[in-house]
């Protein structure tokens, strides 16, 4: 089933064209990776699908409705999608407890202690029960993290979206992040990440997306995108990597 | 297993040096600060007119005569800056937040707002408090309060909310656009993502700042004294024509001085305090 449509979404800056004319779509449980270069277009889409970027051209559809709509209601929208920042993005004021329960609490009404009962499952599920009561300054990068992806799903999202959740960690971190979201895929989540990580992206994902200056190139299973690239800047980026 | 720290004898060494260096440090600045101090008084003691200004500025009989007025027209001026204080905290962020809207509809609200602090942080204080002290009764509105000094808080307050808002604006404005984003994101609305996100770190890193502008207001409540309530300052200048002496503003100022000293002490503290925090923070 159809979760995401993308349908020839445009984004500019300036005078410089971000997105020209992407096409995609998402099934639920689907794993999408989306690599290429720095600059390709990675983040501005997912940053086009949580609405923190208007398209300038072309529309989004989350479970049939368009909510590129300029009278729908962005809050509305967000809360059926999560996101989760390279630089993690925590709040650096308050706990990790109330850093993820802060959107269950605020934004559909939850109640407190039933908040933070859900939210110590999911840090126990991930290993971090001991850092509920800790400030983010205090958690090593791929500790805080691990809690943003936490802040992200624990609000039930339909969609998740990765933006190079990996790339400010070093390697001996990295693992611990990815480990988290293969178990969120064995979960059945629907997701879309962005990522450098390409044995990784090999690993998990249904369907990887070959993204250069702004155009989707190539999609496919990964092993075809991997193991026999059509386009050629597919080829030339793969064996660089 | 772990071993234990035995102390090698190059860190022995090392600890006495560095003792050795502290006592040094202590007796340096001891020996300059009292050279200095002696310099001064002495300057003092030595110039042609001293005689006379120890008279005409600190003559203890007239200390004793003006205080117990002085300090009761004081507690005039601490009471102006606790009712000021407060309010000047609430409208501040009001309007600093005022400022921040997006929606169009707000557009007159923000307008306003930039106005205000515009019009308000270019009037001297003086001058505000004159118009409104005599300006405003003058209007013989109904229900409009004619006690100088309430118009002279007023006059306080609205001149530094305009200061207030802009140091509330500028703090949120240092809290980076990620922390927006991440709290929208979660789908926050934008009043949410100010609530929870956005101003509690924008109102920590504003505290030094805020507490300069308060150390301010609390002195310039003598200017209410313009007006003719009997504040310190009002009491001081009663005394000191009674008395042709001029001791009566030396005890009035050293008065205010004991009251923002600690709190200058204290908004280096927090500064310090700060400081360490973000220079322990990985």
């Amino acid at each position: 089933m159809t979760l995401l449509t993308v349908d020839g979404v445009w984004k500019r800056y300036g005078d410089h064209d971000v997105l020209k004319g992407v096409d995609l779509t998402v099934d639920s449980h689907e794993v999408v990776c989306l690599i290429g270069a720095s600059g390709s277009g990675k983040s501005t889409l997912l940053r086009c699908v949580n609405l923190l970027e208007t398209v300038d051209d072309g529309a989004i559809l989350l479970d049939g409705a368009d909510i590129t709509d300029v009278r729908a209601d962005p809050d509305d929208v967000r809360k059926r999608i999560g996101i989760v920042f390279q630089a993690y993005n925590l709040f650096p004021h308050m706990t990790v407890l109330d850093n993820i329960t802060l959107a269950p609490r605020k934004v559909h009404g939850v109640g407190r202690a039933q908040a933070e009962e859900q939210a110590r499952e999911l840090l126990t599920r991930f290993g971090l029960e001991s850092k509920a009561r800790d400030y983010p300054d205090r958690l090593s990068g791929g500790q805080q993290q691990r809690v943003a992806i936490i802040r992200a799903i624990a609000t039930q999202p339909r969609l998740l979206l990765l933006d190079e959740v990996t790339s400010a960690l070093d390697p001996t971190l990295v693992n611990e992040v990815l480990g988290v979201i293969r178990e969120l895929k064995e979960s059945g989540m629907t997701m879309i990440l962005a990522t450098h990580e390409m044995g990784f992206a090999r690993d998990i994902a249904d369907t990887v997306c070959f993204l250069a200056d702004g155009v989707l190139l190539e999609r496919g299973h990964p092993d075809q995108i991997f193991g026999s690239p059509q386009h050629p800047r597919t080829r030339e980026f793969l064996s660089r990597t | 297993m772990t071993t234990a720290w035995v102390k090698s004898d190059r860190q022995k060494e090392r600890e006495k040096l560095l003792r050795a260096q502290g006592r040094r440090s202590v007796s340096a600045a001891t020996i300059s600060t009292i050279v200095v101090a002696g310099l001064v008084v002495f300057g003092l003691l030595a110039s042609p007119g001293w005689p006379r200004v120890r008279e005409t500025f600190f003559s203890w009989d007239a200390l004793v005569a003006s205080l117990p007025d002085i300090l009761r027209g004081f507690l005039l001026n601490v009471v102006i800056f606790l009712v000021a204080e407060p309010i000047v905290l609430v409208l501040g962020l009001g309007v600093a937040l005022v400022r921040g809207l997006r929606s169009p509809v707000f557009f007159p609200l923000r307008a306003l707002a930039a106005l205000y602090t515009d019009v308000f942080r270019g009037i001297p204080v003086v001058l505000l408090i004159y118009l409104v002290g005599f300006g405003v009764p003058a209007l013989q509105l109904q229900g409009v309060p004619s006690d100088p000094v309430v118009l002279g808080t007023i006059a306080l307050i609205l001149s530094y909310t305009s200061f207030v808002a802009e140091v509330f604006r500028s703090g949120i404005d240092s809290v980076h656009p990620s922390q927006k984003a991440a709290a929208r994101s979660l789908g926050l609305s934008h009043g949410q993502t100010m609530r929870y996100v956005v101003v509690p770190q924008a109102v920590r890193r504003v505290v030094p700042p805020l507490l300069n502008d308060f150390a301010s207001l609390q002195k310039d409540s003598a200017l209410v004294a313009m007006l003719g309530p009997l504040e310190a300052l009002r009491q001081a200048q009663i005394h000191a024509a009674e008395m042709f002496n001029y001791t009566p503003y030396v005890a009035a100022a050293l008065l205010f001085v004991a009251l923002t000293v600690p709190l200058a002490r204290f908004t280096d503290h927090l500064a310090a305090r700060a400081a360490r925090q973000r220079g322990g923070a990985t």
